[in-house]
């Protein structure tokens, strides 16, 4: 039966089933689109006006109509850019996530690939106390590592920021599913291929692990980046201030009760991390939808 | 079916060793019952040895424990003069080709193809050209440049197979190789297998349950069952003589009657009978025929004929396989297409055909004695 007749054919309960339902400009297919819309507006609403803030004068902002963009003005940001160390706090926030990054990938890869992989006494211990560690909040534990810094005297450095992220138990957790996902027969054709234990790491599992790599970054990239948490625990000074925690100790102290330049402020500690999603837009989707892989 | 098409092999490499397994044990942990004890077996130089068998029965633990992925609880095992029991996997120098595959997914095919020489830090150059070479002895140089998630498993196994052969390992493992294939696919890769070997001359140990692949490959064939060998030599010299039940019905799906001889007769337990000419009476003996070894209509000289009604038949193709009834048993014969199959059917299988074994399953061979012909059907 060809799709017309099929579609006109009556159905159980006796009602054919027409075109129109499935048009465009159907009533079912309109009220869609309008929830569909109505649910971005209220989700880019206050970005956008937080963007309309930061690019109107001071003066103009809470008056008239405080949805449309009056007169456009870069003022703000001048100020933002000269009162605010902010390229300071984006190069701290550069470096302190792809610090830890790197670190989390130096400890997590090879400690997943052990509870993975190799069978040694205590391995089933140390996977319930990975689940475990993945339950706890690090707000949980944070005083007694702040207890640990101190007695390093690390509090008030880029060091505080870093090395409690290092060893990140999602990671490993994640990082495990996927190699475990991996038959077995392919690490050992790697040894019968002559690849030793550090081969095997660096040559085979590393470069496999990169689809798994990408997601966890991701992952990481963000929450670090944007948390304000640990940096007010940490830090005193804004000398080694990430973005977040920067820009608010300005809020207060400088620019008061300026929306104008707060806006500014807040548009550009948000412009990193849109700048990178629109780059890696498509690894951070395939990340999100990732299936351990599927290999052969 | 008769292992044929075989051309006289090429003398075996000088380098290519005899592997020596000598007294092989292994327990795995927490096992109840080992997987093999005191297994000796000599794979010939140059050749394939096959080793088949059902599911279960150690012949992939046989294979990893030459290869280095498993330990052994006792025995040596040894390439030639060297002994390698206690050298790792690494350094073994056995190539082993997996039924999986088992391809790097993140490297390219000339990357997984050469994976093993740059582990071996061969110069770039040298690398190129031997990959090259592999991939064309099976094929694929069209596809160095793609991902294994690109290739169909044919090609994936392929190139499997080019990774194994490109060190020119003396030793070369494959372990079930082509059950992941389907059918037809299965057929040319085999084919292609067993040229690829002579080609090389590597000391070859397959491993399967397929026995049209065992009896097409092997060099040295060998059949296992629960951690024992049952049978080994020739392919020729196992499907023609199977030493015991286990192997008649194993290689060839031989039909097996048990039941005392008496005056040109066989009766078998639940009183069935067919007739037996030319074998000394009083016996409880174990009778098999293979399905495409039956002649149509009574036997002539000796021999065996059955008279039996007809429970089912399948069109093979140029031969109908029918399926007998005699007593409480089936027997299955293969017949010409256009044989008249109604009601009862008498077939006859001659004495070079049977096969007698003991109440042990053990083969027992008679001289045969001519005796005159009298007809007698089943009840």
């Amino acid at each position: 039966m060809d799709p017309e007749a099929r579609l006109a054919a009556p159905r159980k309960g006796g009602q054919p089933v027409t075109k129109r339902s499935t048009s465009p400009f159907a009533p079912g297919q309109i009220a869609v689109h309008v929830a569909l819309a109505a649910g971005a507006i209220f989700m880019l609403l206050p970005f956008w006006l937080m963007i309309r803030a930061a690019l109107t004068p001071e003066a103009e902002i809470f008056s008239g109509n405080m949805l449309t963009l009056g007169t456009v003005t870069l003022d703000n940001f001048r100020r933002v850019f000269a009162e605010v160390p902010i390229l300071r706090y984006y190069f701290n926030g550069i470096f302190v996530v792809v610090a830890i990054f790197i670190g989390q990938v130096i400890v997590c890869v090879p400690a997943a690939y052990a509870l993975a992989r190799l069978h040694f006494s205590g391995r089933e211990l140390s996977l319930w106390i990975v689940l475990g560690a993945l339950m706890i909040p690090y707000q949980v534990t944070a005083i007694p590592v702040y207890v640990i810094l101190a007695q390093f005297g690390l509090i008030d450095t880029r060091s505080a920021l870093i090395l409690p992220f290092v060893a990140n138990a999602f990671g490993v957790f994640l990082l495990r599913q996927f190699f475990l996902a991996i038959p077995g027969s392919v690490f050992e054709a790697a040894r019968l291929d002559g690849a030793g234990a550090f081969h095997t790491l660096f040559s085979v599992v590393l470069p496999m692990a990169r689809p798994a790599l990408v997601t966890f970054g991701i992952f990481s990239f963000v929450s670090h980046w944007n948390d304000y948490f640990w940096p007010s625990f940490v830090l005193r000074s804004d000398a080694a201030a990430t973005v977040p925690f920067g820009i608010v100790r300005f809020l207060d102290a400088e620019l008061g009760s300026d929306y104008g330049p707060q806006m500014a402020a807040a548009t550009l500690s948000v412009l990193p991390l849109l700048v990178g999603f629109l780059l890696a837009q498509r690894q951070f989707i395939n990340g999100i939808a990732m299936s351990a892989g599927q290999v052969e | 079916m008769m292992p044929d098409g075989k051309t006289t092999a090429p003398p075996a490499r000088r380098s290519a060793p005899e592997v020596t397994l000598a007294g092989l044990g292994k327990t795995y942990r927490g096992a109840a019952r080992p997987t093999f004890t005191d297994l000796s077996l000599t794979c010939p130089a140059g050749r394939i040895t096959v080793i088949v068998g059902p599911s279960g029965c150690g012949k992939t633990t046989l294979l990893r424990c030459v290869c280095g992925l498993e330990d052994t609880s006792a025995g040596t095992i040894r390439f030639g003069e060297r002994d390698v029991t206690k050298v790792d996997a690494e350094r073994r120098g056995v190539a082993m080709v997996f039924q999986n595959y088992a391809l790097y997914p993140d490297k390219t095919v000339a990357g997984n193809i050469g994976f093993p020489l740059r582990m071996a830090r061969m110069p770039k150059p040298d690398i190129e050209r031997r990959v090259a070479a592999a991939a064309r002895l099976v094929r694929i140089e069209d596809y160095l440049g793609r991902r294994p998630s690109e290739l169909s498993g044919g090609q994936r196994q392929r190139v499997g197979i080019a990774r194994a052969i490109v060190r020119g390992p003396d030793v070369l493992m494959m372990d079930e190789p082509l059950s992941n294939l389907d059918t037809k696919l299965r057929a040319e890769m085999r084919a292609e297998l067993g040229a690829l070997q002579r080609q090389i001359g590597a000391t070859t140990i397959y491993v399967t349950h397929d026995q049209t692949e065992a009896l097409t490959l092997a060099d040295h064939l060998v059949v296992m069952r629960g951690g024992v060998i049952e049978q080994q030599g020739s392919p020729e010299d196992v499907f023609l003589a199977p030493r015991n039940t286990f192997v008649a019905d194993f290689m060839g799906r031989m039909n097996l009657i048990e039941g005392k001889t008496a005056d040109g007769r066989l009766t078998t337990g639940d009183g069935a009978e067919a007739r037996l000419d030319g074998y000394p009476a009083g016996r409880e003996v174990v009778l098999g025929f293979r399905p495409e070894e039956v002649a149509l209509g009574p036997a002539a000289e000796g021999g065996l004929t059955v008279s039996a009604p007809i429970e089912r038949r399948e069109l093979l193709g140029t031969e109908v396989l029918v399926t007998l009834r005699l007593g409480e048993r089936l027997l299955r014969v293969r017949v010409p297409v256009g044989t008249p199959l109604d009601g009862t059917i008498t077939v006859s299988v001659p004495p070079r055909h049977l096969h007698f074994f003991g109440a042990d399953g053990g083969r027992i061979d008679f001289a045969a004695e001519a005796l005159p012909r009298r007809q007698v059907s089943s009840r």
